[in-house]
């Protein structure tokens, strides 16, 4: 089980307090109907699948219910950071 | 009765408390501090079970959580514990115990027969033998399960409470022998908080049969006053009987504690297991190594055993397992239980070492008291029946591989054999660490660290007393400073302990017989479940070349042992059968439970009433005093139906939707989830969130909208209100309501975080009572007296804020009905008298309290769709023929509006809904129902769809249905058909999935 810090709470909480959220900093075009089908799929469907280094949402849904970002090993489970929506993470996969 | 091998010394039990119990229904006695094992063999019980494919005869072979054949069954009825081993159940007055194998006796097994053909059932028999006809499996699993004897289930309910804590520490140290123990030490003198666990009933590990001084004390005296010396530190929690069986993700671990399991079955007086839920900043494992036996010819018989066990008997039980001794070793360390044995009183036949030119301390000791030393010899195979009577050995070739001279019979009665050790590596795999073959210590080391935890001692690979207390100490210091306390440095001195002298070991896996493997009588490498050398050999002339899948097919490891004593030997079996070493064949990875774990400490106090939470609305008590059955909706209790006298549920839903569509029925319409929407973005929000628009929505106004998740796909439906500018109230589906509340949250906070909106679920503020039907108004219009309830000024979709019974409340005209309806809504706290007064206000009317399912009856006559009913998931609004809610010249792209246009989406021939009616009017088609063109076309049939609900309308006097039908719309008055299991079928006509009221005129007066 694992021990998230919450950067809005900003403490260690139990993985229990929490859910998943998928791959993170995927932004929903802003013309979608411009789009074609093949394209609007690869937004709808497409997530990576990295052995390794993973941007993704969490959502502290027993506690501040605010959703956030974290970047985990997806080998070890490690969290390395975690970090607020609308900012970028300092650990890249180039990094490890 | 006597107890024939016990031994004058005491050892750590205490002779003067005499404990009666019975095994397999006869009576014996123990004393207090032995395990069940340890009584068993003071009284000369050889057998204890029988082998699980063979039902070969075994007896004890080891004295912890290794033992693979002494598998009992604690107690009967609905205490009962199955799978527990012997060697780990502590002695109680009026214990009861049986085997688990063995029917109808250990002694006399029916099953036994068929270990005599043992040779035509090789691995993979079951695969092999069982599979066809395939029908005939669950026969063959009946047979199979109730021959192999896994234990029984309890009878009843488990009568014993469990308990849970959550708990945090900075170093938990797992295992108290040696090195676990000066560990703890040394992290407690930091003023690091510490646990220290171990799985015996008191600490010490191997130190509890050993006949070593430590400091210049015997060595259960060191570990007594260490113990008391933990016990001073404020900051220390001692944990016997606690076994740490699982290592999880950031330090998370698991640890089983046995409270009251040691005082009987069924204990008054505490819980009978703790399980500690423990986040732990540095771990040091300190779990010591199993003893690893020797693979040779019938190694099974009862009476041989590990060499350790044989000690640990002699010394901590002062139980000597037999008369005449015979010890076969590959290592010095053995050597020990000859010296233990000889010095119990008995009778040290010979000590056979498969070495040449054995002199190492021990060695030299066996030799000095005038013990026979076969050195270069192998004990290639046991004689005997139910107990062992004999030992053949032979001089063996240097590396272990052949029979080279003749072969000698020593009488005896009990082989103690070691093959080396295995460091107990078990924890260190959970954390995913990769354990590493190390040819110097024949073992597998821990691998790299993947988590904050450091090994020491045994289970590091590191096997002498004194390595092991050092490492000990000093893994103990170093993972209190990097939790934040202490240097990082040793503090205490350390023990002083002899230091002995040992010979290398020699790595013997298969001891040689004059037979061939394939000829050989068995040669056991995994006791419990019957896999021996030549089954592996087998398995790789079959084809079989990675160890994960040898294991599967011979099940190797498999048993409730995890294979503690086998694996390392098969692997190498394996390794030189494939032509490989061990490290290129690898290992397989340990998991948790490194023991089983019972249910019941899983579950702690989380189960009946408090398993999961119960949400009952305002008006509750008033539907349970009017005896309404409920059915669970979410966590919701809902009423489902009011019966009446001795009515049947469906006269009961037929009376109260005839009560609604004549006259006025109520409904408790709380449970609807409700968010309260605010901001000066509000209105935008919403738009994009629903097919619908509502930016142009008045205050006073309702609108109906439905919610796609962004592949286009239905997810949630309901009305939406607005309350006043900026501010908006949003009903959801019952089971939906937390969802779409995370739904909002996350569109708002991940992607337009710049709309100036906030949330807040009400559901639980409001109590809602629906009033419905045609005389609705007048019930409303007795206990309301400051809303204008006339059609022109109050009409459909519009609420509306007044006092309803004296209560200030929202009233909206929305309609799951068809009929004239009005949804009030009053502060929860006044629900039940809202709700009462509208009761009162309707008695002229005979106001009729209806539940769930008249209302799902009367929606599914009007075509209303539940979602999660009627969709599943993969439903469009067009699907749904509800392309009348979707805006398609909103401005913004709203949530899924893309995915409408997708290729899939726009496909013909789509399932749609559509009603259907049974041309037989009384027959109510199967929920679930799958729909044919021609029901008797072969098997497998053109499936066109299915039934989503189904209901008999008491105002229609027909059966409805509605159902998904691929091309439904455009096959109106099409007959297709719904096949029954029995082969019967159903016609029904394709119709509207409107049934009553097409107009909507009913729900607009």
């Amino acid at each position: 089980m694992l021990l998230i810090y919450c950067p809005h709470c900003l403490e260690h909480r139990e993985e229990e307090e929490f859910s998943y959220g998928g791959e993170a900093h995927i932004a929903r075009p802003l013309n979608p109907e411009a789009l074609s089908d093949e394209q609007w799929a690869d937004y709808l469907f497409f997530r990576k699948n990295p052995r390794g280094i993973h941007h993704e949402m969490w959502y502290h849904a027993i506690g501040c219910r605010r959703y956030f970002n974290a970047t985990r090993n997806t080998v070890t489970y490690e969290i390395l950071e975690t970090y607020k929506v609308g900012t970028q993470p300092q650990i890249t996969g180039a990094d490890v | 009765m006597r107890q024939l091998n016990r031994l004058p010394t005491a050892g750590r039990t205490d002779q003067n408390k005499v404990l009666n119990f019975t095994f397999n229904g006869k009576g014996y006695q123990g004393v207090a501090g032995d395990t069940l094992a340890s009584a068993l063999l003071a009284n000369g019980v050889d057998v204890v079970g029988r082998s699980f494919k063979y039902a070969r005869p075994r007896g004890i072979f080891g004295h912890g959580p290794e033992e693979p054949n002494a598998i009992i069954q604690l107690g009967s009825g609905a205490a009962t514990i199955p799978n527990l081993k012997a060697t780990q159940v502590e002695l109680y007055e009026g214990l009861e115990a049986a085997s688990v194998n063995g029917w109808p006796s250990v002694n006399f097994d029916l099953m036994g027969l068929i270990g005599a053909f043992g040779r035509l059932m090789p691995p993979g028999f079951y695969y092999k033998t069982f599979m066809y006809p395939k029908k005939l499996w669950m026969t063959y699993e009946h047979f199979i399960r109730k021959a192999a004897g896994l234990g029984s289930s309890p009878t009843g309910r488990d009568p014993d409470s469990y308990e849970k804590l959550n708990q945090h520490c900075d170093v938990l140290v797992v295992g108290a022998g040696p090195a676990g123990l000066v560990a703890a030490r040394e992290a407690a003198r930091t003023g690091a908080r510490v646990i220290i666990a171990d799985e015996q009933s008191e600490f010490g590990g191997s130190l509890l049969a050993s006949t070593q001084l430590i400091d210049g004390v015997p060595a259960t005296q060191w570990v007594a006053e260490i113990t008391d010396e933990l016990g001073e530190f404020k900051n220390v929690q001692r944990l016997p009987r606690s076994t740490v069986f699982g290592y999880y993700d950031h330090n998370f671990l698991a640890i089983l504690e046995r409270v009251t399991d040691h005082l009987g079955i069924s204990s008054a007086s505490g819980p009978r297991q703790c399980m500690h839920r423990v986040r732990a900043a540095q771990v040091v494992l300190a779990t010591g190594a199993f003893e690893r036996p020797l693979v040779f010819a019938h190694n099974d018989i009862p009476g041989v055993m590990l060499a350790s066990s044989v000690s640990t008997y002699v010394n901590r039980f002062g139980v000597a397992p037999g008369t005449r001794l015979v010890v076969a070793t590959t290592n010095d360390n053995a050597y020990q239980t000859a010296i233990d044995w000889h010095h119990a009183g008995r009778s040290v036949v010979s000590v056979v070492d498969s070495r040449t030119g054995p002199s190492g301390d021990l060695v030299e000791q066996v030799r000095a008291l005038g013990i026979q030393i076969l050195e270069g010899h192998g004990l290639i195979e046991a004689v005997g029946g139910k107990r062992v009577r004999k030992a053949l050995v032979a001089p063996i070739n240097p590396e272990g591989s052949k029979v080279t001279g003749p072969v000698q019979r020593l009488a005896c009665d009990l082989i103690a054999s070691s093959g080396g050790w295995s460091a107990a590596i078990h924890l260190s795999s959970h954390t995913g660490a990769k354990p590493v073959w190390d040819d110097t210590i024949v073992s597998f080391r821990p691998g790299e660290s993947k988590q904050k935890e450091r090994s020491a001692g045994a289970c590091r690979g590191t096997f002498g007393s004194l390595e092991g207390l050092r490492e000990g100490a000093s893994a103990g210091a170093e993972a209190a400073k990097l939790a934040g306390f202490g240097s990082g440095e040793v503090q205490f001195p350390t023990p002083v302990i002899d230091q002995i002298i040992e010979q290398p070991q020699q790595a013997l896996f298969l001891v040689p017989h004059n037979k061939a493997t394939s000829r050989a009588p068995s040669q056991f490498v995994d006791f419990q479940l019957d896999v021996s050398a030549a089954g592996i050999e087998l398995a790789v002339l079959e084809g079989f070349e990675s160890v994960e899948h040898v294991k599967r097919y011979t099940a190797l490891g498999f048993g409730t042992d995890q294979g503690k004593l086998g694996n390392i030997n098969g692997m190498a079996i394996l390794a030189n059968a494939l032509g490989q070493d061990i490290a290129e064949t690898g290992t397989t990875i340990f998991r948790p439970s490194y023991t089983p774990t019972t249910f019941g400490a899983i579950a702690g106090r989380d189960i009946n009433q408090l398993f999961d939470p119960e949400r009952y609305t305002a008006m509750h008590r008033w539907h349970v005093e009017k005896g309404a059955e409920f059915e669970n909706v979410g966590q919701w209790k809902r009423p489902w139906y009011f019966p009446q006298r001795n009515e049947t549920m469906q006269q009961a839903v037929d009376r109260e939707g005839l009560a609604v569509r004549n006259s006025v029925g109520i409904l408790d319409a709380t449970t609807l989830g409700k968010i309260d929407i605010q901001g000066p973005d509000a209105a935008e929000f919403i738009t994009r969130m629903y097919t619908n628009s509502y930016l142009k929505l008045a205050p006073g106004k309702c609108r109906y909208g439905v919610m796609l998740k962004e592949d286009g796909m239905i997810f949630d439906d309901g009305v939406c209100a607005c309350l006043s500018e900026n501010h908006y109230l949003m009903f959801t589906t019952t089971g939906g309501a937390a969802g779409v509340l995370s739904w909002l949250e996350l569109w708002q906070q991940t992607e337009w975080p710049e709309l100036q909106v906030y949330f807040t679920s009400v559901t639980d503020h409001w109590a809602t009572a629906t009033v419905t039907g045609p005389n609705a108004r007048k019930v409303i219009a007795k206990v309301c007296q400051d809303i204008d309830l006339a059609s022109e000024s109050f009409g459909f979709m519009d609420w509306r804020d007044g006092t309803v019974a004296g209560v200030t409340a929202r009233v909206f005209r929305i309609s799951f009905t068809g009929e004239l309806s009005y949804e009030v809504n009053a502060p929860a706290h006044y629900g039940r008298h809202v709700w009462e007064q509208l009761i009162e206000a309707g008695a002229e009317f005979n106001i009729t309290p209806y539940g769930t399912e008249t209302m799902h009856v009367l929606r599914a006559e009007k075509g209303f769709i539940i979602v999660g009913q009627d969709t599943d998931g993969s439903m469009t609004p067009a699907d749904m023929n509800m392309n009348w809610v979707v805006g398609k010249n909103k401005v913004f792209s709203f949530i899924g509006k893309r995915s409408l246009e997708r290729s899939d989406s726009i496909r013909e021939n789509r399932k749609q809904l559509v009603g259907l009616k049974t041309l037989e009017p009384n027959t109510v088609l199967p929920e679930g129902a799958q729909i044919v063109n021609d029901p008797n076309q072969p098997i497998p049939m053109a499936m066109q769809g299915h039934v989503t609900s189904s209901y008999y309308s008491a105002s229609l006097r027909h059966s409805i249905a509605l159902a998904v039908v691929k091309g439904g719309l455009n096959r109106m008055g099409d007959i297709v058909y719904c096949p029954a299991a029995d082969g019967a079928s159903i016609a029904a006509e394709i119709v509207s999935s409107v049934f009553y009221d097409p107009t909507g005129k009913r729900q607009h007066v």
